[in-house]
């Protein structure tokens, strides 16, 4: 059991895009905060370990040359395990499962930098605060930003309910 | 109709509770003045009670907490020996702490200790035993699967430089499942993995330490695991499992008894 492991993770997923980009970002970033550790000088430890995960993402970025992985949530959904895990019915199941995957299709087609700042929002649940020291910018700007992700992700969900079965 | 753009910064600071008293009520003030900001509003509230009500944040997948565990483990016993005092320790309270918080403590712990960073081998048993927890992870406990001690035997030659006996003990209550290569001590070792019941026994075969005193001499143990340690024929036993140690020392008489024939 590592702490924060599905924090870390997902913001590793949302950041990359790119599933097994995702798992080599986290384990990354936990060699680094093992060996960096005698660097943490207490405080908010998510944040900590957030903020490498950042720096291992943009070290990959710049590796790559740049280019953004293209959006993937196909075909990792299970709805078996999704209704399996469940405490309500399978069909309740189902659903909540096909919303979280529209959802994640809707984030995952935000641009950056609204993609990273809504995720740590309404994912990683950080206060404005704890977003402007990780990502380096002032509160201002981060309202600005989620009022611009909202604004997409609404207009990006409206328009997938209204395409028909995706 | 319209939003006011000035206010939609301030908006998202209503919704996400971040907005002090006094804006806070300018903010509800001006909602209930102007029908446009006030729909957008309640839009924006949806979105964030919808996002809230499945988890679109995935879950680590189990398989990759296991794989980091394992790199950590690897990370923590290459720190060299002075070092592996302070910085292991701290983390792994830390580590511990946050997860004890999370309410999550007992059952693992002894594994994850270990696992996680038992700061290096500064002592052959702990090694042994964070070798034989590391063992259990899916595909990494036998390299060659078989029952029969006669192909066991065989795949270690040319492997290591001695040959480890291999008796089987399926008809004392210890079935052979196969072998592997391991790194103890320094070097590369050849494992034998029986079973018990439903649990896996690991015996580590080293040639004997020169110093008669060097390893200790048996039941040592850690929280969980059982450790048994002898010497036969040149060559040092230790056989690590999750078993009772009453167990594992019938294992090493009977071993021991077949051993020598």
């Amino acid at each position: 059991m590592l702490p924060h492991m599905d924090a870390v993770y997902a913001y590793a997923r949302f950041l990359s895009r790119d599933p097994i980009a995702a798992e080599d970002l986290a384990q990354d970033a936990y060699l680094r905060a093992f060996r960096s550790f005698s660097g943490y000088r207490g405080g908010n430890a998510k944040s900590w370990l957030l903020a490498i995960v950042r720096t291992c993402f943009l070290d990959w970025t710049r590796r790559r040359g740049g280019h953004e992985a293209e959006p993937a949530w196909e075909g990792d959904e299970d709805p078996a395990a999704a209704v399996a895990d469940g405490a309500d019915t399978p069909e309740e199941a189902l659903i909540r499962a096909a919303d979280a995957t529209a959802l994640r299709r809707a984030v995952d087609g935000l641009p950056e930098p609204f993609r990273e700042t809504l995720v740590l929002r309404e994912l990683e649940e950080m206060s404005y605060r704890e977003i402007g020291d990780l990502m380096n910018v002032p509160l201002g700007t981060i309202m600005s930003r989620l009022a611009r992700a909202r604004r997409m992700l609404s207009r990006m969900l409206t328009a997938s309910l209204a395409g028909g079965d995706d | 109709m319209a939003a006011c753009a000035d206010k939609e910064a301030m908006l998202q600071a209503l919704i996400d509770g971040e907005l002090d008293a006094a804006n806070a009520l300018a903010m509800e003030a001006h909602l209930g003045a102007c029908p446009a900001c006030a729909a957008e509003h309640r839009a924006w509230r949806a979105l964030r009670e919808r996002l809230g009500a499945v988890d679109v944040a995935p879950a680590a997948p189990p398989a990759l907490r296991l794989r980091i565990e394992e790199a950590l483990a690897r990370e923590a016993a290459a720190l060299p020996a002075r070092r592996e005092g302070r910085p292991a320790r701290r983390w792994r309270a830390w580590a511990i702490g946050g997860w004890s918080a999370a309410g999550m403590m007992a059952a693992t712990a002894a594994t994850f200790a270990i696992l996680f960073l038992q700061p290096p081998p500064s002592d052959l048993g702990d090694q042994l035993v964070a070798d034989h927890v590391r063992s259990l992870i899916p595909g990494h406990l036998i390299d060659v699967a078989t029952s029969d001690r006669h192909v066991v035997k065989p795949w270690f030659n040319g492997r290591i430089d001695f040959a480890p006996p291999v008796p089987e003990l399926a008809d004392r209550g210890f079935p052979l499942a196969g072998g592997r290569l391991d790194v103890a001590a320094g070097r590369v070792v050849p494992v034998l993995v029986y079973r018990r019941r439903l649990h896996v026994i690991n015996l580590f075969i080293l040639p004997a330490a020169a110093k008669a005193g060097e390893a200790r001499p048996s039941g040592a143990s850690a929280p969980g695991y059982a450790l048994v340690h002898w010497r036969q024929g040149g060559l040092d036993f230790w056989a690590v499992s999750d078993v009772g140690k009453a167990d594992l020392d019938q294992f090493r008489t009977e071993f021991a008894a077949r051993a020598g024939s």
